[in-house]
């Protein structure tokens, strides 16, 4: 007989690894996931063909890359996983993982792991593409880049996961990820970068969730976020983040509701 | 450790469960149960069984009294409780688009100490079903793959919410062999179910839940004693209930004319069979369908019931 005692990785690699193998076999999440944020960047390089993005001191390719790893977190990770925590716990596996040594959080991470590495393997195609095709080149700040970039992936998991609280069926999560995609696409410097709008706008849209990800992102392949201009971003990314988790702790619903 | 665990493995002391809109589900109960024992929580839909068994199983926190597994508390302290307990919810809840297999190998990394998952399997009668996807199981496949899981790490505890609830009589038996083995090799097992037959086929001990409260409680011999038996006749045309012998000193306790038809009950069964069957003989009478019966756990279930159930007319009529 086995005496082996589960530790907090083995359980959620074995969540993660039938995650894995459920989002194999869901068609159209796939899609989304996959084919969706890889076919959004070819819309924000028409639009910003038409900006004069020279005197914001911005290039084409800077542009398309962080709008492009935006689409990314988007699809492959947030709008995906809201589709994943809601149906997991219509179908009641939520409720049951939970009768076992895994912890609530656990959980939520297991689960997520798929779809984040989805999502980061879709940004690492997308930073070479645009290497490539857009001449962007490596970035000059990779820790930005990566601290942009892990933000991102943590935030739109929690995120995520505080819009499953608010959504009761598979079907209706199409409608309850309007806003934050929306207005993450619109607003958060993905669609026109921030430097493109009046100030007074700019520092509005400064404190929505993903800018913060987004100017971290663009900052590192430009090198041009001074230290004292990273700081505004982190905080801002880093409060969400916790704001996020606050709410998953407090309005998560683990089981269907009767 | 204290000793206290090897007697009782589950104590719950006055036991409260209150839900978000003030519905009192759980209301003061008390219970024990000891190390190898079956025992079964009884009663109707919405008598507090489930919330009873959630509490047990630590995934929620009492509103008031008290539960020990094995020694502690489930809720807080968790990471002890959980490696030694197996649960199956009264509902599934597994990805429908996975196979048998891959929910069982899923559930094997999340659980210490875990048996091979085609051991699990097996025990239940599942092996050849390994490939198949769990959206294609029956209902009563689905109640035995989640006995699979709950089994999977040779639990020291076991909470069963009704375990054959759609299962064939077939299966319902093999069910049944199986938690009768667990038992014998030393496996605690708290079960719910409104399958009498069930409590008493399989409980060493049972507690009959209702609104919240346990009506009765003992073994199923105990539980029945407290009844009465029944006797159950039709009086022929021109025979009525006064040319019976009087009523008390046959050891009747109480009686019911429906028509023709005559119910005794009593705590005293073969004197009142005696009496009756005498009476009958020397007045020339046929009782057409005589039926004498001792108390069962379906008429002590039932008694409760209708108990109640007069209870809460007397309070609707005094208010």
């Amino acid at each position: 007989m086995s005496t082996a005692t589960t530790t907090p990785v083995g359980r959620m690699t074995a969540l993660a690894r039938a995650e894995l193998t459920l989002l194999g076999r869901s068609k159209g999440t796939l899609f989304a996931a996959l084919f969706v944020p890889l076919l959004l960047p070819f819309s924000v390089q028409q639009a910003a063909k038409g900006m004069d993005l020279a005197e914001a001191g911005l290039t084409l390719g800077t542009v398309v890359l962080p709008a492009s790893i935006g689409f990314s977190l988007l699809f492959a990770v947030y709008s995906t996983l809201v589709a994943v925590y809601t149906g997991r716990r219509e179908e009641l596996v939520l409720k049951r993982l939970r009768t076992g040594e895994l912890r609530d959080r656990e959980i939520l991470a297991g689960a997520a792991l798929p779809a984040v590495a989805t999502g980061l393997a879709q940004c690492l195609v997308l930073a070479v593409g645009c290497a490539v095709l857009l001449d962007v080149g490596a970035p000059r700040a990779p820790h930005l880049a990566v601290l942009g970039l892990v933000l991102g992936l943590v935030l739109c998991a929690a995120l995520a996961a505080v819009t499953a609280s608010f959504t009761r069926t598979v079907e209706s999560a199409q409608v309850t990820t309007l806003p934050v995609t929306f207005l993450s696409m619109i607003s958060s410097g993905m669609f026109v970068p921030l430097e493109m709008l009046p100030d007074r706008v700019a520092s509005v849209c400064e404190l929505l969730p993903l800018t913060p990800v987004i100017t971290l992102l663009r900052g590192g392949w430009t090198g041009e976020l001074s230290a004292y201009e990273v700081i505004g971003p982190v905080v801002t990314g880093l409060a969400w983040t916790v704001l996020g988790v606050l709410a998953v702790r407090r309005w998560f619903r683990w089981e269907p509701r009767h | 450790m204290n000793t206290n665990e090897h007697e009782h493995v589950i104590e719950v002391t006055d036991l409260r469960r209150v839900y978000g809109g003030g519905f009192e589900a759980v209301r003061g109960i008390s219970f024990s149960v000891d190390r190898g024992e079956v025992f079964a929580l009884l009663g109707t839909n919405g008598a507090g069984k489930t919330s009873t068994v959630e509490l047990l199983e630590g995934l929620a926190r009492p509103a008031g009294g008290n539960v020990r597994v094995l020694g502690h508390d489930p809720y807080a302290e968790r990471d002890v409780v959980r490696p030694r307990t197996g649960v199956m919810l009264q509902e599934g809840g597994f990805p429908s688009e996975l196979t048998v297999a891959e929910t069982a190998r899923m559930w094997a990394g999340c659980v210490s100490g875990a048996m091979p998952e085609a051991e699990a399997l097996e025990l239940v009668g599942l092996g050849r079903r390994a490939k198949v996807r769990v959206k294609q199981l029956s209902g009563g496949e689905r109640r035995r793959l989640d006995l699979a899981l709950a089994l999977l790490g040779r639990p020291e505890v076991l909470f069963l919410d009704e375990p054959t609830t759609g299962l064939d009589a077939e299966g319902r038996r093999d069910t049944w062999e199986l938690v009768r083995e667990l038992r014998d090799a030393g496996t605690t097992v708290l079960l719910t179910t409104h399958y009498l037959e069930e409590a008493e086929n399989l409980a060493d001990r049972l507690a009959i839940l209702h609104e919240g409260r346990i009506a009765a409680a003992g073994t199923p011999a105990e539980v029945t004693a407290a009844q009465p038996s029944r006797i159950t006749f039709e009086l022929p045309d021109g025979w009525f209930m006064g040319d019976l012998p009087p009523l008390d000193a046959m050891g009747v306790c109480e009686h019911e004319v429906d028509g023709r038809v005559v119910r005794l009950r009593t705590r005293e069964l073969q004197r009142t069979a005696t009496r009756l069957l005498v009476w009958a003989d020397a007045a020339g009478v046929e009782l057409r369908r005589l039926d004498v019966r001792s108390a069962s756990l379906e008429e002590a279930f039932l008694g409760i019931a209708r108990e109640a159930a007069e209870a809460a007319e007397t309070k609707e009529y005094a208010a």
